[in-house]
């Protein structure tokens, strides 16, 4: 096991490289002059250079990265140059209620999704197997902003029950993390009756049955456990899905999280913001993405001999 | 499609395809909507009763759906449903041709990184796993930062990161493909790589690439949509879905049918999508996942 960790760790740097080059590289990519977009547009020519001194621009491309790369494992990414806050500062505080609307999200929608699909699995083409499914599609079908915006229309304006928004209190999580949930618990949904199906048809399932289990251990004991197992890699990469997705729910929802600090950052061409949150995004989508990994070697023991 | 004559045949002929496919009855009449969509869409311009961006009704500013306006007057006096109608050429091109392009570069790459394999296939796959490092929206985001807000650059920003799923798809079929015995025989008869790549694995590969594209199709309508939301894509006064619903958001307390509308074209357009993907892939290709 620590083998195969330490394996999946080191086969992880060459990405984390990559990104980190592409997230450099951006400054450089974006139309016109970093020095001059830090300096602000009244500034004189003097000015400009000082500022492209001082952040290192004037220095050649290998050079920085090495600077960018150093800083950057220190946490520093500069300034914003919207708020002239420090970055890690700015994101600090913002990644607080990000991480808390993605987590209750996901716990719901997986839950959720679960339950859906292994009740349409075991009603399979009755029913309950329609309704799940209908909903399910449907899930997939609505955009979050728009789910977002008739929900708030519905609960907040014409109800009066929910906060509209805001994410001071546990009530204002319940509306951004529906919408951002619904079209996770849809695809697990839909995702957890395939992989329940096909489970459901394997001889050990049969055996059970033959030898007389009853039907609730059949489900649980003997289709449960092995229809998890690609269900825990869908979760991951649906976790990576939430994280884009918080992006646009935030906006909805005025969420003062990392995702509405990504959007206004990009509309002020406030890069500093932008490389350190698009490094910390897919950080965060790898180490989830290794965290599955492992679980999944737990869960079914071959994949670690390979 | 006509038989045996198409590269589709191969594997799966035509009429098979039909017999299983019209059992679907969903599927048939979500393809059946489908097409109705292209066709307003191409007709839009020629059938909306109102100019979508240059006619002001200043009498009926955030009317309710009336006789003369079927989905409602906007915040500005336009006419709502001559904005989604012509709102769907957008949608429709945006989700299609994103895919498109996605579909051919991701097919051409997993094709030469599953026969060749190697180093070629090493690069095409650590690439794959970059993109994948990011979720789809933030890549679109941060390509529409360097390219600049519209809607072309966001259809670019789409295909991108359609490329990579493309590329495993087809990568992991022609690997399962290419030690199957028919290959065997033409590669002994001396066909060139070329030939048994395009014409051997290809069609092998065609009925997975059809219906995912289907399947795709619906979320880069989303993705899209959400990117023109944001204020990143479509600018207004263009009758972009997500740009309507964006332009919508500050009127919600008086006159919300100007949000609901542009919100139901979007669902009803990506539901179509997905219902006849789903049917896609249970007449051509029912090993793919079902998520």
């Amino acid at each position: 096991m620590a083998v195969y960790l330490l394996k999946r760790l080191l086969g992880l740097l060459p990405t984390l490289l990559i990104v980190a080059v592409l997230v450099f590289a951006f400054v450089h990519l974006l139309p016109g002059d970093p020095a001059r977009l830090a300096a602000g547009v009244d500034a004189g020519p003097e000015t400009v250079e000082l500022v492209r001194k001082d952040l290192g621009l004037d220095l050649p491309l290998p050079q920085q990265f090495v600077r960018f790369f150093g800083h950057a494992l220190q946490g520093d990414f500069g300034t914003s140059i919207r708020s002239k806050r420090p970055v890690s500062t700015e994101i600090a505080e913002r990644f607080g209620p990000t991480f808390w609307l993605t987590l209750a999200a996901m716990a719901w929608s997986v839950a959720l999704g679960l339950v859906l699909g292994i009740v349409s699995a075991v009603w399979r083409n009755r029913w309950p197997d329609r309704i799940g499914m209908s909903l399910a599609v449907s899930g997939i079908s609505f955009p979050s902003f728009a789910l977002g915006m008739v929900l708030m229309q519905l609960f907040s304006v014409q109800l009066g029950w929910l906060p509209t928004i805001g994410a001071d209190s546990w009530r204002h999580y319940i509306l951004p993390s529906l919408t951002l949930g619904a079209a996770v618990a849809a695809v697990m949904a839909r995702f957890t009756r395939s992989s329940f199906i096909d489970i459901l048809k394997e001889d050990y399932v049969r055996t059970a049955r033959a030898k007389g289990a009853g039907e609730g251990s059949v489900i649980f004991k003997h289709g449960l456990r092995n229809a998890l197992i690609p269900v825990v890699t869908m979760m991951g990469l649906q976790f990576g899905f939430l994280l884009g997705g918080s992006i646009v729910v935030e906006v909805v929802f005025n969420w003062p999280g990392m995702g509405r600090l990504l959007v206004d950052a990009v509309e002020m061409r406030d890069y500093p913001i932008i490389q350190a949150l698009v490094l910390l995004f897919s950080l965060e989508f790898i180490l989830i993405n290794l965290v599955v990994d492992v679980l999944y070697a737990v869960i079914n023991p071959t994949i670690r001999f390979h | 499609m006509n038989t045996a004559a198409t590269p589709t045949a191969v594997r799966t002929p035509a009429s098979e395809f039909w017999r299983k496919f019209k059992r679907q009855r969903v599927a048939l009449v979500a393809g059946g909507f489908v097409l109705l969509l292209v066709l307003v869409a191409a007709l839009a311009p020629w059938i909306v009763p109102f100019d979508a961006e240059n006619f002001f009704d200043y009498d009926a500013l955030n009317s309710p759906p009336s006789a003369k306006h079927w989905f409602g007057v906007d915040s500005l006096g336009r006419d709502i449903f001559s904005r989604i109608l012509m709102g769907a050429r957008i949608s429709l091109a945006a989700g299609f041709i994103s895919v498109a392009v996605g579909a051919v570069v991701g097919t051409l790459l997993g094709l030469l990184a599953g026969y060749y394999q190697g180093w070629w296939d090493r690069i095409v796959m650590r690439m794959a796993d970059v993109l994948f490092a990011f979720p789809g929206i933030l890549l679109a985001i941060g390509i529409v930062a360097i390219l600049g807000n519209g809607m072309v650059n966001v259809i670019l920003a789409v295909a991108v990161f359609s490329v990579p799923a493309f590329a495993r798809l087809v990568r992991g079929n022609v690997l399962s493909l290419k030690h199957q015995t028919y290959i065997e025989a033409v590669r002994s008869i001396g066909a060139s790589d070329t030939v048994i790549m395009l014409r051997h694995l290809l069609p092998g590969t065609v009925a997975s690439v059809v219906v995912y594209l289907t399947m795709r199709i619906g979320t880069s309508i989303i993705t899209a949509a959400s990117l023109s939301f944001l204020g990143l894509g479509a600018q207004p006064p263009t009758p972009e879905w997500g740009a309507m619903l964006n332009e919508a958001r500050a009127d919600m307390l008086n006159a919300p049918h100007v949000a609901l509308f542009p919100s139901l074209a979007i669902f009803v357009t990506v539901l179509a999508f997905n219902l006849l993907g789903d049917g896609l892939r249970d007449a051509l290709d029912p090993k793919l996942d079902k998520y």
